[in-house]
């Protein structure tokens, strides 16, 4: 009994820092891939290449004075940066990243990842609300507005690949895709990857959709009064979501761990894993270099009268798909 | 060169060879038919300035400046307000206006005079909405006041300050500055 | 019932999207701004005051900083109106320096506005291209007079510095290169989807209210109004070159961003003339007196500055020092129309209307 508990938490605490050693080669490569973008070159004067620079950053942002507002809710203020971090975690517990690497292998897979992301828009307002700061509030009901428009969309466009796969199972969605990289899902759920990719990006508060950090109008939104660590967690929670989404877009429409062509399968499966995963993170970072930012009023509006229509013809063609095919090849 | 100064319809040069510029004509007409229009005095002087390209100059009587203003604007359509500049003579304080019309290309100078204790001119931001901010600036540095102005009051400096800074007579409040 | 309350916003002084100490008070009702006021004069530095006690000459590193981002037109307009008092005619070459520098400020004012507008509207990347090239051009002209930003260049009958050996060669080569990234802009941003929804309709006048408001540069001519000092009333040797002035035709955000981006082009077309019919001698300065006494007299003297008309109005007595100097700056007056685009405009496009006026606050305030 106790072995399996001493075995949990130490696989919790394997995943708790190997997730914190991506987000800070995430957030290094980043600065990098986005510097080189923009014709300059990233950091590259701490450590070797500027490989230590986020860990530099880590350590400025703990050793910073842990500034409370005056007139802020301190429970909620307190709270806010740790309800958004921890779903981001708790998150990852059902990605299977290889056949023989996962940590829980739920029936309801992906309604578990969609349910915990939703927590976060909570903590958002509850940072937005408790700073006690005009700028906070506006970010925060921004934010609040923005993630519920797109969850949406967001669940809908995987509902195809579900109908596909036969199960809400990440493993058993993962396992339909074996073979060639044809079977992949994003060849005949090509709209799903789009509407889903879109909303992704909605959800994780990123350019073209970062209006809920919005630099240079709202001054940094929903966290301006967090700093130090707080506004370590916000950041930590943000791209926790970047490692689960770019995860759940291999799993969900790239095949997972196989290789694209069956004769490379001597290539271990994390290995093709981390280089799917890791092209969805650097397209990510490409649309940050290069998108101007979507305003409000039209992120709604693409949100519900795009998007979920487009969803939901997604579901009803995959549907009447599957139907002709069985009809046709029994 | 010199300017050519018509006064009270008497026409005094100071060199008869020099063929009158056409801007002259131009003055003189505008002249009067402003006279006839609004009123015997609402042209005090009216003259052609030279060195500034031939730009015919008006100086306007102050309780006649709205009238006259909204002739210009409407009949002979300066309808670009450029430049609005007060401007402190020891002896009077003036408001200068460069109107220009964007069809005809035509530049007009408009002077009004008033006086240095209570500097007072009808405001023009009705006929001109460009106006507003350039009198407020001039009410702020020279302290010309102008009624009518929908909302009169400091600009540039903050609203505490003590004193029109451009006006010849100012004490500034440090004078290491 | 449902119960709302207005929420007062202050945005500025400092705010990384005021481009400068602006400060813009709103009234909110949820995410629409019901009434705007703007607050300027935070950098106010008394610029025609200290005129009245400097003389002519020393006057010109002041204009520099009235617009700082095109400083080559602010040195014009005010020696050029200085020439107007004192009836001095200016050398060809001295004229040919004037107008290259002064188009190649224009490009890099735009430049400077093209980067900075993206960055507020999020994307991150042209602000580093513009910068890249404006570079370039700020390369040029420390070659030439020794400044970056600030370059008193010009002088009352002539300019202070000749272009060195091998300037006028790079000038040209750099024509080719900016008309190359202007294409790169252009398929980078103009065409992007996500940029023109930002843009259109945002912030849209008609030419009446245009002109009512005293507007000029491209807050005019989106509206369709062709009005360009540079041909309506030429200075310089402006009437020698063959050139066209854009115009827009709805008077919004998106209009004036083409517009901007359309007179980079027409720049480019001016330098390469001038740059072809570059005297090959000539003196730099005309015939000045050591002292300047400027003969009594007035003056207004208006060009054609990157954000619209700047003017210089001047009065002398005969003295070596201005009775009055007076500047007509285009930012404070085109800043006017902002309550009035304001009133009815979600938050958001506070940021694309204010970047759209192009504003630099050391005009505005002076």
């Amino acid at each position: 009994m106790m072995g399996g508990y001493a075995a949990a938490i130490g696989t919790g605490v394997l995943m708790l820092v190997l997730v914190l050693g991506f987000v800070t080669y995430a957030i290094y490569f980043e600065r990098k891939v986005i510097g080189w973008m923009q014709a300059r070159v990233g950091p590259n004067r701490v450590g070797p290449f500027g490989l230590l620079q986020t860990v530099a950053d880590v350590l400025k942002l703990l050793l910073k004075e842990d500034t409370v507002p005056e007139r802020a809710d301190r429970g909620l203020f307190r709270l806010a940066p740790v309800l958004a971090f921890v779903p981001a975690f708790a998150s990852i517990a059902v990605l299977p990243f290889s056949e023989r690497l996962g940590l829980a292998d739920l029936d309801v897979g992906f309604l578990y990842y969609a349910a915990l992301s939703s927590l976060t828009t909570i903590a958002i307002v509850i940072g937005g609300w408790a700073s006690n700061n005009k700028y906070s509030l506006i970010g925060g009901m921004r934010s609040a507005a923005q993630m519920i428009s797109y969850e949406i969309p967001l669940v809908l466009s995987v509902v195809g690949v579900v109908l596909l796969s036969g199960s809400l199972n990440l493993r058993t969605i993962v396992e339909a895709q074996a073979g060639w990289f044809w079977n992949w899902n994003i060849f005949p759920q090509i709209l799903g990857f789009a509407i889903f990719l879109v909303a992704a990006i909605s959800e994780l508060n990123r350019t073209p959709f970062d209006l809920p950090e919005a630099e240079s109008e709202l001054v940094a939104g929903y966290h301006v009064e967090y700093s130090g660590f707080r506004f370590a967690f916000f950041m930590l929670a943000e791209y926790v979501y970047v490692f689960a989404i770019a995860a759940l877009t291999t799993v969900l429409f790239l095949g997972g761990w196989h290789p694209p062509f069956p004769v490379l399968a001597f290539v271990p499966g994390i290995v093709w894993f981390t280089l799917k995963a890791a092209a969805v993170v650097f397209f990510l970072f490409w649309l940050r270099a290069t998108l101007p930012r979507v305003r409000s009023d039209q992120l709604m509006e693409i949100g519900w009268k795009v998007l979920l229509p487009l969803a939901l013809a997604n579901v009803f063609l995959t549907a009447f798909a599957m139907e002709i095919r069985k009809a046709v090849w029994g | 060169m010199t300017e050519d100064r018509k006064g009270e319809g008497v026409e005094v040069s100071s060199e008869p060879e020099q063929a009158p510029s056409p801007e002259r004509a131009k003055a003189e007409a505008l002249t009067e038919w402003i006279r006839l229009a609004v009123g015997e005095d609402a042209i005090e002087e009216s003259y052609v300035n030279e060195k500034d390209g031939n730009r015919i100059c008006l100086v306007v009587r102050a309780d006649h400046w709205p009238n006259v203003a909204r002739l210009l604007k409407e009949k002979e359509r300066f309808d670009y307000l450029r430049s609005l500049a007060g401007v402190d003579f020891e002896t009077h304080m003036e408001v200068v206006y460069h109107l220009t019309s964007l069809e005809t290309r035509e530049n007009v100078c408009v002077k009004v005079r008033t006086s240095r204790e209570s500097p007072s001119i009808p405001s023009v931001a009705s006929v001109w909405a460009t106006a507003d901010w350039h009198e407020r600036e001039a009410y702020d540095l020279f302290g010309i006041r102008f009624p009518g102005h929908p909302d009169l009051r400091r600009i540039l400096l903050p609203d505490d300050w003590v004193g029109h800074p451009l006006r010849k007579d100012y004490e500034p409040h440090d004078p290491e500055v | 019932m449902v119960r709302t309350e207005e929420l007062l916003l202050n945005v500025g002084p400092q705010h990384p999207s005021t481009h400068g100490v602006f400060r813009c008070i709103i009234k909110l009702d949820g995410e629409i701004i019901t009434e705007a006021t703007p607050v300027i004069g935070y950098l106010h530095r008394g610029t025609e005051k200290l005129a009245e006690n400097l003389n002519y000459t020393q006057i010109i590193p002041y204009t520099d900083r009235l617009d700082y981002v095109s400083a080559m037109t602010n040195n014009y307009v005010y020696v050029h109106t200085v020439e107007k008092l004192l009836g001095v005619e200016i050398p060809e070459r001295a004229e040919y320096l004037r107008l290259i520098v002064m188009e190649l400020q224009r490009i890099a004012s735009h430049l400077v506005w093209w980067g900075t507008y993206l960055l507020d509207l999020g994307a991150m990347s042209p602000f580093l291209y513009a910068f890249r090239e404006r570079e370039m051009i700020i390369d040029l002209f420390n070659e030439l007079c020794g400044a970056r930003l600030t370059y008193s260049y010009m002088r009352v009958g002539g300019v202070k510095w000749d272009a060195p050996p091998g300037w006028i060669e790079k000038v040209r080569d750099f024509i080719p290169y900016m008309r190359k990234r202007l294409e790169e802009y252009d398929a980078l941003v103009t065409g992007n989807e996500i940029f023109i929804n930002r843009l259109k309709g945002v912030g849209a006048y008609d030419a009446k209210t245009a002109i009512e408001y005293g507007l000029s540069g491209p807050n005019l001519r989106c509206t369709g109004v062709k009005w360009d000092l540079r041909k309506d009333q030429p200075y310089s040797i402006y009437d020698r070159f063959e050139f066209d002035v854009p115009v827009g035709q709805n008077g919004d955000c998106y209009d004036r961003y083409r517009v901007r981006l359309a007179e980079i082009r027409e720049s480019l077309r001016i330098l390469e003339q001038a740059v072809a019919s570059f005297p090959s001698g000539g003196d730099i300065m005309g015939k000045v007196p050591r002292v300047l006494r400027v003969p009594e007299g007035e003056a207004y003297g208006a060009i054609e500055s990157p954000r619209g008309e700047i003017g210089c109005y001047i009065i002398s007595k005969g003295k070596d020092k201005p009775f009055r100097l007076k500047f007509r700056r285009p930012s404070f007056v085109n800043l006017q129309i902002l309550p009035k685009l304001l009133v009815g405009q979600p938050v958001a496009n506070l940021i694309a209307i204010l970047g759209g006026i192009d504003i630099v606050l050391g005009e505005v305030d002076g």
